[in-house]
């Protein structure tokens, strides 16, 4: 079966999209102040959800009721500043809504809080939980016959987890082919390098060794993700393993750990608005 | 829901609970459209054998994966199903804890877990299969109620009044196969509802689960020694019924609380922290397994152990009242 091939004009239009995403990030993390966010994992996911919500899924608006509409959960619930971008920039979520980040009383917390009025379908953040969620998810969609797709971002911290493993055991010998995982391997997590506190190894030699349809990307490479996405439809669950950069877009945090979680400062806003404008 | 008679019940009882739930589920899925039976390699010892031969559409084994086990189910309840979750007590709660914490509490996906043998029935195989801990636990996380179902007939009672129930339920299956009646007869039963099995003046006696029974029979050995003892079974650990608690509070000289798990955290604490709102209130004695993890044996063996057979629980009694 053919590969569906991304256009070169959508290309651009992601590129763009990515970009917007990121000033949106940026902004978030300000208003953040001295409760600082989780800045690097929400930036190396940001290519992966602007090919996603941009061209793949059904997603939107007006479709969030929809029982056919597509369901993404974002497992590794700290990068919620790369969830929040997106949901803001398809209007789901207003900019003054966006300013309550982290705030007394908001619905945007530091992690997911489940708010299907905003197309948050499940509360994450607990490291290794969202996964077993979307297998029930997907496995709903195939009881009631409807031909939607289940897609779950997981950090490549989160599979340190036990519970990965169960729910990555679990998803083929259920014939999910409905479910794609997206793993966001920026090669690192909250104090080091996935090498220096748990060395995950070859991370597609595992989920091809649990079955999955496994496929390699550029996780900031547009074209590669969108591809691998639109990977023809077999009889088996996809695993898309991105290779991504932690901090992704701007010098001070591009695999510099210390932006795992940080505080944005009026400085480093104004240096990184400069070079999103120069990009 | 299920069709109730004395011939069943009596049957019920010889097969005890966990093969009544298999039952249970059988009849209830002929008005449950979207129910999922999910379970954790434990189909024959949750009597679900005949089910997933004969539902197999409805019956979904994920192999030994408890945090999977609730993430899954709670995926299936967002989208609309039934869900119901088995397997035995200590795998069922403590080993997907925070699961069940994020999924059923916090995000209040509501799903019935049914948790197997719990308390002390598997004593021969030690600890790791026993479950005195997981009522103390979970009482703790919002959003779940907590049913120790006292005989077979209410094991059904508790399935049917769970899939009605706007929360996730905890079912606390105890007791072997047979399993002693309680209730000879079909009764109301309601979620949140202490049932007041016998009426007495001086002691009451709260229990749950098999223990009631036994209760009962200790009841009846101390109402030969002058001590008349009401008996209820609180069915319902969470939410607890406060009012049934303060009634026997005011009309008693001594409260015991009878139940097959840790003195910590389980029925003795729910009514302690009522009773710690009450002025005046009479002593409450709290039996239980008192913060360990003893020798392992048969069931009997332990509930001897434990004082929590029908002499220890006379016993209990008769010594505290005359402390009185």
């Amino acid at each position: 079966m053919e590969v569906c091939k991304l256009e070169i004009d959508n290309l651009d239009d992601l590129r763009k999209l990515s970009k917007k995403m990121r000033k949106k990030i940026l902004e978030m993390a300000l208003y953040a102040g001295a409760s600082s966010s989780h800045f690097g994992g929400a930036l190396s996911s940001v290519d992966i959800l602007a090919t996603l919500f941009g061209k793949i899924m059904n997603f939107n608006k007006v479709n969030l009721k929809n029982p056919e509409r597509d369901r993404f959960i974002l497992s590794k619930g700290h990068g919620c500043l790369v969830y929040y971008s997106i949901l803001n920039i398809l209007n789901i979520i207003d900019d003054d809504e966006l300013k309550t980040f982290e705030k007394d009383d908001s619905k945007l917390l530091g992690h997911p809080v489940k708010s299907q009025n905003i197309g948050i379908d499940f509360s994450t953040g607990s490291l290794g939980m969202g996964f077993s969620l979307a297998i029930g998810v997907a496995i709903a969609l195939k009881k009631k016959k409807l031909n939607n797709k289940v897609f779950v971002l997981l950090g490549d911290g989160e599979c340190n987890e036990g519970s990965i493993w169960e729910a990555a055991l679990c998803a083929p010998n259920l014939k999910l082919n409905n479910l794609t995982v997206i793993i966001d391997n920026n090669k690192f997590q909250q104090t080091g390098s996935n090498k220096e506190i748990m060395n995950i190894h070859d991370l597609e030699k595992k989920w091809s060794s649990f079955n999955w349809i496994t496929k390699k990307v550029d996780g900031h490479n547009h074209k590669e993700i969108f591809e691998a996405l639109n990977l023809p439809d077999e009889q088996l669950p996809k695993a898309i393993i991105c290779s991504t950069i932690k901090g992704k877009g701007f010098s001070f945090s591009e695999n510099n750990n210390d932006w795992h979680h940080k505080i944005m400062t009026k400085d480093n806003y104004e240096l990184a608005l400069k070079e999103l404008e120069n990009d | 829901m299920i069709d109730i008679n004395t011939k069943k019940i009596d049957m019920w009882s010889k097969i005890g609970s966990r093969a009544t739930l298999g039952i249970a589920i059988l009849e209830i899925e002929k008005n449950l459209k979207n129910l999922c039976v999910v379970t954790c390699d434990v189909s024959t010892s949750a009597g679900l054998d005949r089910f997933r031969r004969q539902k197999p559409d409805k019956y979904l084994d994920l192999g030994i994966s408890e945090q999977n086990l609730i993430g899954v189910a709670s995926g299936l309840s967002s989208e609309g199903f039934d869900v119901i979750t088995t397997t035995f007590a200590p795998f069922q709660t403590l080993r997907c804890c925070e699961q069940i914490k994020v999924n059923l509490g916090y995000m209040k996906s509501k799903v019935i877990m049914v948790g197997l043998a719990s308390g002390l029935v598997l004593g021969t195989l030690g600890y790791t299969h026993c479950s005195i801990e997981e009522v103390g636990v979970l009482r703790s996380i919002p959003n779940i109620t907590i049913i120790s179902p006292a005989d077979s007939l209410e094991v059904v009672k508790a399935l049917t009044a769970s899939i009605n129930h706007n929360q996730s339920v905890y079912i606390r299956l105890t007791g072997g196969a047979p399993i002693e009646k309680v209730y000879n007869d079909d009764y109301n039963f309601v979620i949140g509802k202490a049932v007041q099995i016998l009426k007495g003046k001086d002691v009451s006696i709260f229990s749950s689960g098999a223990l009631v029974s036994s209760c009962i029979k200790a009841s009846k050995i101390l109402e030969e020694q002058n001590i008349s003892c009401s008996v209820t079974n609180f069915h319902t650990i969470k939410p607890i019924d406060e009012n049934m608690i303060k009634e026997e509070l005011k009309s008693k000289k001594l409260i015991i609380t009878v139940e097959e798990h840790n003195t910590i955290g389980g029925l003795g604490s729910a009514v302690s922290e009522v009773s710690s709102k009450v002025s005046n209130s009479p002593k409450i004695i709290s039996l239980g397994i008192k913060d360990t993890y003893s020798d392992g044996g048969s069931y009997n063996f332990l509930l001897k152990k434990h004082g929590l057979n029908v002499e220890g629980i006379v016993k209990s009694i008769s010594e505290e009242i005359f402390k009185i």
